[in-house]
């Protein structure tokens, strides 16, 4: 899945250039066609991280005194910050709880609409609207839900005897409503992929497995899931970096609270950098959200690329 | 007890009927072909055979088993398609064993009809690779190594050869039919190739529009073929018609003055001559007069285009023969090689029917 996403290229075997000066030149028009991209990358995405890097070695500048050089100062501060220490925890606990859920999730509906239902292209479209709404916008509906006593939840709950609750405002369930907000996002999104993977199944596969013996469950074993391997793979990637990318949320329903129950890390960046003025220490969080990126994906990358199945 | 039998089988789409009353049998061991033009509905009754669709309105046996009703893994069968449906992350090893796996069979048995199928096939250095690495021929084989291992009494292939290219085609068509021979199966076998059917096949049952045609061994529907159709569609190049009429003397062909063919009118009928069954008539003989449109060298014969009065035809005639587009011809046949057909209800006509036909020749004589 990941591989058709990308538009498929032609390699042509590249030709060797007949001579020396055929070889420079098209090197440098080769260099050239890159810069602008090259440019733009350097600018925004390296010169940004190095310069979040730096940043994160130096004190923060307040008034008359300029920033200077802090060495790992800052890194020491952070190891002692509990609540660098809870938020992280949060973001663990929130992606663990988000990623499978939203994806088996996704994988279920997938499965579910690509069959032959009556009514596929509403359900379809059903599923896909979380996705089109903006998270802020969805977040505002949430809310309402959970609005202690009047909001949807609740009044459900009336019906069944059960009596108000804060959801949000309190320790033990805002975290968890922040999760079922986000799977209920993210495995509309999810699902599209799914399914597009889905179709790419040649249904005389399904046949052949009919005819053969193979049991629902037994063909979804065997050949439906290893298949959608790729698709997996990429909805995983995107899932991890969202689980850390993706705080809106956070910023409609909980602002953190309560007592930093719903503290993400990208929040808390946003609030030591941008509430709080701490520049130097949001640098330095930052850098530990890139490294936690970084390695998620390399090491998404190096242990499925051997047990995906491309086509 | 046959192998298959086909009780008045329909199946019908939107207002489209794509098998229309079909009935037919299978003897057990034996090589059926349907075959037929695209679009005439063999592949919808294989399909309806194997439980992929489900009949409108007949009854499917298989081994005296009515199996109308039954998911297609309980009908015992195997199948091979035209797209040989490889599972692309598979092993060749593990494709071939998927049905016995999903079936529970015992590890050392898998292994047994694994090595004995690699064998048969020749696929022995080819266990561990994925199809995606495998020529179009050997996909094919394994597709039927996985129809083999089933040991299934039945089995249903769908134009297997038909991505193939021409040589390898014809070695596959040898080995398949040597194959469903050895291991003593009933081959139930779709192709629109006629030369495939005629060669492979026990019994050949042609289709049209959703409807058996003609259900006739190879040779039979060569030689006594029930209707136009049977007649158009068999043959390369098939079997000529030609319109007649009702002359003085008895029928004519159409548009021409004689010489008459057999007693009676021939109004609405058609004579149907095989091309190599015609030829040139000496100079002392009888002989329908034609004019040659064009002449066709193929080495050890030609075929010349003639045109007889209103109709045309083709004759395979042996030797060097270069006749030139324009020049006379008059040619002859002999009195067993011509058919009878009624235009109105394209069915066969035979002496039964009250018509005794005759060659020019022998009716001049
Ligand atoms: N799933 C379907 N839905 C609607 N019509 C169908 C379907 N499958 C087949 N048909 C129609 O039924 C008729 C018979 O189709 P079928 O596939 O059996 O032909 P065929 O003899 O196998 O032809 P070919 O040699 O081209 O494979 C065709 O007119 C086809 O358009
Ligand atoms: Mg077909």
């Amino acid at each position: 899945m990941a591989e058709s996403l990308a538009p498929s290229v032609d390699r042509p075997s590249t030709r060797r250039p007949a001579g020396r000066a055929a070889a420079g030149q098209g090197g440098l028009a080769g260099w050239l066609l890159l810069l602008p991209a090259a440019v733009l990358l350097a600018a925004f995405t390296h010169y940004p991280a190095v310069a979040t890097f730096l940043h994160s070695l130096y004190s923060t500048p307040r008034g008359s005194r300029p920033a200077h050089f802090v060495g790992l100062d800052n890194y020491q501060a952070m190891i002692q910050d509990p609540v660098f220490w809870q938020s992280l925890w949060n973001n663990a606990v929130y992606a663990l709880g988000t990623i499978p859920a939203a994806i088996a999730l996704a994988l279920v509906m997938a499965l579910w609409v690509n069959g032959r239902i009556r009514g596929r292209g509403l359900l379809r479209l059903a599923y896909f609207t979380p996705t089109v709404l903006p998270m802020i916008a969805v977040a505002n509906i949430w809310l309402f839900f959970y609005t202690p006593d009047y909001g949807l939840i609740d009044q459900v709950g009336h019906l069944f005897g059960a009596g108000a609750h804060n959801w949000l405002g309190s320790r033990s369930t805002a975290l968890a409503c922040l999760m079922v907000v986000t799977v209920w996002k993210e495995a509309g999104f999810f699902m599209i992929f799914y399914l597009a993977a889905l179709q790419q199944i040649a249904p005389v596969l399904g046949e052949a497995a009919a005819i053969e013996g193979a049991g629902r469950w037994y063909f979804f074993r065997r050949v439906t899931f290893p298949l959608l391997m790729p698709t997996t793979l990429f909805v995983l990637v995107n899932a991890v970096i969202n689980a850390f990318r993706v705080v809106d949320h956070v910023v409609v329903m909980t602002r953190g609270g309560p007592d930093n129950a719903t503290e993400l890390l990208l929040f808390y960046i946003y609030e030591v950098a941008f509430k709080f003025w701490d520049t130097a220490y949001g640098a330095t969080l930052t850098m530990v959200l890139l490294a936690i990126l970084a390695a998620v994906a390399l090491g998404q990358f190096l242990y499925f690329d051997k047990r995906v199945h491309y086509r | 007890m046959q192998a298959i039998r086909l009780e008045e089988v329909s199946k019908q789409w939107g207002e489209a009927r794509a098998v229309d009353r079909v009935t037919f049998e299978a003897e057990p061991g034996s090589l059926v072909v349907l075959l037929g033009p695209s679009g005439c509905g063999k592949s919808t009754t294989l399909r309806l055979i194997a439980g992929l669709e489900q009949v409108d309105t007949g009854r499917v046996l298989i081994d005296g088993r009515d199996v109308t009703a039954l998911p297609p893994s309980q009908r015992r069968l195997a199948m091979v398609f035209q797209s040989y449906a490889l599972f692309p992350h598979l092993s060749v090893a593990e494709n071939i064993l998927f049905g016995l796996t999903a079936r529970r069979v015992a590890r050392t048995e898998r292994a047994r009809r694994l090595a004995r199928a690699a064998e048969l096939l020749g696929l022995g250095g080819l266990l561990e690779r994925k199809p995606g690495q495998l020529s179009g021929g050997q996909q094919q084989r394994v597709a039927l190594g996985r129809a083999i291992v089933a040991e299934q009494p039945l089995c249903l292939m769908d134009e297997p050869l038909s991505n193939l290219d021409a040589q390898l085609r014809q070695e596959m068509r040898h080995e398949i039919r040597a194959l469903q021979q050895s291991l003593g199966m009933t081959l139930l076998y779709v192709t629109h190739d006629q030369a495939e059917a005629m060669s492979m096949a026990d019994r050949v049952i042609l289709m049209n529009q959703g409807r058996i045609e003609q259900d006739a061994a190879p040779a039979e529907l060569y030689d006594r073929p029930a209707s136009l159709f049977a007649a158009r569609f068999i043959g390369t190049p098939p079997m000529n018609l030609l319109p007649l009429a009702d002359g003085p003397g008895g029928a004519v062909v159409r548009g021409t003055a004689g010489p008459p063919l057999f007693a009676g009118g021939g109004e609405g009928l058609a004579l149907g001559l095989r091309p190599e069954t015609v030829t040139l008539a000496g100079a002392a003989e009888e002989g329908l007069a034609t004019e040659v449109l064009a002449a066709e060298y193929l080495g050890a014969d030609s075929i010349v285009a003639l045109r007889a009065g209103e109709a045309r035809l083709s004759v395979r005639l042996a030797g060097r023969i270069r006749p030139q587009p324009g020049e006379p011809l008059r040619v002859t046949w002999p009195g067993a090689a011509a058919h009878l057909f009624d235009l109105s209800t394209g069915r066969r006509l035979d002496e039964a029917a009250g018509i005794r036909l005759g060659a020019v020749r022998r009716r001049l004589a």
